[in-house]
């Protein structure tokens, strides 16, 4: 059976194109869900001026750090940088010139330029230093105009995927790696499980391979806990 | 007398009728989860994706991928869903969330809310706070009644940066329960004891 042309081999094989100054997405909420190998397979290759669309760029000194603190980054759009002293210190030195979304006008931004959508209007952010410069519109309530937000590349990690790109995310890892993914010029997965056509039913299919461009068996996950929190006792 | 944390956290639980969803942000407010009787059957709903968070885990259920937007790890109950981060923002905008529980710099008495950032000050970024004021259909303010140096944070006016406005329908501080309204904040409940003077209200 012919191979799909959408499989790599490794992460180094899936990232190598990435140029100097590309725009690049990584999924993940914090550290959960985040594409371990991608980040470190894209750090080895210390590419420059890179503009990341990540919730956190990265935290606690893991994940998208790994990258600031080679400065590969330039600029940044997120909608929280607490806990992460390393992208904090670059701000502030203007190393890295940050572009703080709400999060839920982050995640729409993402999904819109997926989907087709230019620009949409959202009350949030009305009357606070988000609606700076931004057209206002009141319809029942005054809304201000957000504009999409693509990328050249997405980097995302799913528990499962095939060879056609069909992904399955486990628990709250999915976040904005789907969006992501519809986002991005070339989308890059990395997975757990590598399984065959047909194994992920097609009801639970959580994002169709059609928005995959290509998919390689990840390793070695070390899925960090930020906060581990346990039951007293247990 | 004034409330204890505890006591804080308990009395917003009270305000949740059966069957409702809640958002809850992030330090204070994560105590209200304690506090939500089972029987009540709320559903618990966290901004990175899911709906239906149940208490911690055990060393056994704990799992790197099952977190609230504390990163903290969680467990769910029976009835629990996951989703994207954008549908969960849509349940949050599109007015599907019967009450968020946030804490506050300051609340001002018109309804605005100061929970961000402080200017000169570290920033950390507003994460969901600005969504969910604004899509939430109450938004309750959980917070001490003064700062750590003595001063309201009740206010007539707040000059911070704001995270909404006019968004804020209820305030729980440690001296009781308060509604802004009409430029001042009306009195719904005080902690034992707690005079309105004791308050300093604007």
């Amino acid at each position: 059976m012919k191979k799909s042309p959408k499989v790599f081999s490794s992460a180094k094989e899936a990232v190598k194109d990435i140029p100097d100054g590309a725009t690049i997405m990584s999924g993940g909420f914090g550290l959960c869900g985040i594409p371990e190998n991608s980040i470190n397979a894209i750090a080895n290759r210390e590419i420059k001026n890179l503009t990341v669309i990540s919730n956190n760029i990265g935290n606690s000194g893991r994940g998208l750090v790994t990258w600031l603190v080679k400065d590969m980054i330039v600029k940044a759009y997120c909608s929280y940088v607490g806990g992460n002293p390393d992208l904090e210190e670059r701000i502030h030195d203007k190393r890295v010139t940050v572009e703080l979304v709400p999060q839920g006008t982050f995640s729409e931004r993402i999904r819109a330029a997926g989907l087709g959508i230019r620009a949409f209007y959202t009350p949030t952010g009305y009357g606070t230093l988000v609606a700076e410069g931004k057209e206002v519109k009141t319809f029942d309530k005054p809304c201000i105009l957000e504009e999409a937000l693509g990328a050249d590349f997405a980097i995302i990690k799913a528990q499962k995927g095939d060879e056609y790109g069909n992904l399955w995310f486990k628990e709250t890892a999915r976040n904005f790696s789907p969006l992501m993914a519809m986002a991005a010029k070339t989308t890059i997965v990395e997975v757990e499980e590598f399984v065959g056509l047909g194994e992920i039913p097609p009801e639970d299919i959580h994002l169709p391979g059609l928005f995959v461009q290509r998919i390689y068996q990840g390793e070695n996950y070390k899925n960090d806990i930020e906060f581990e929190k346990i039951q007293e006792g247990k | 007398m004034s409330w204890t944390k505890d006591e804080m956290a308990q009395y917003i639980a009270n305000l949740f009728p059966d069957y409702s969803s809640v958002n809850l942000g992030i330090g204070l407010p994560s105590l209200v989860a304690e506090k939500v009787a089972s029987e009540k059957n709320i559903m618990i709903h966290s901004e990175n994706g899911v709906l239906g968070v149940s208490g911690r885990p055990t060393k056994e259920t704990v799992s790197p991928t099952l977190i609230n937007a504390g990163k903290e790890t969680i467990s769910i109950k029976d009835g629990a869903s996951f989703f994207d981060s954008s549908l969960s923002f849509g349940m949050i905008r599109g007015g599907h969330i019967d009450f968020c529980v946030l804490g506050a710099l300051e609340v001002d008495a018109s309804g605005n809310l100061a929970n961000w950032m402080i200017p000169g000050k570290k920033l950390t970024g507003m994460g969901g706070a600005m969504d969910l004021v604004n899509g939430a259909k109450k938004v309750i303010i959980m917070m001490g009644h003064f700062n750590k140096k003595g001063e309201e944070k009740l206010v007539k006016n707040t000059n911070l940066p704001l995270t909404g406005m006019g968004v804020v329908s209820d305030v729980i501080t440690d001296l009781g329960h308060f509604q802004p309204k009409n430029g001042t904040f009306h009195i719904v409940k005080l902690a034992p004891d707690v005079k309105e003077e004791d308050c300093k209200l604007p």
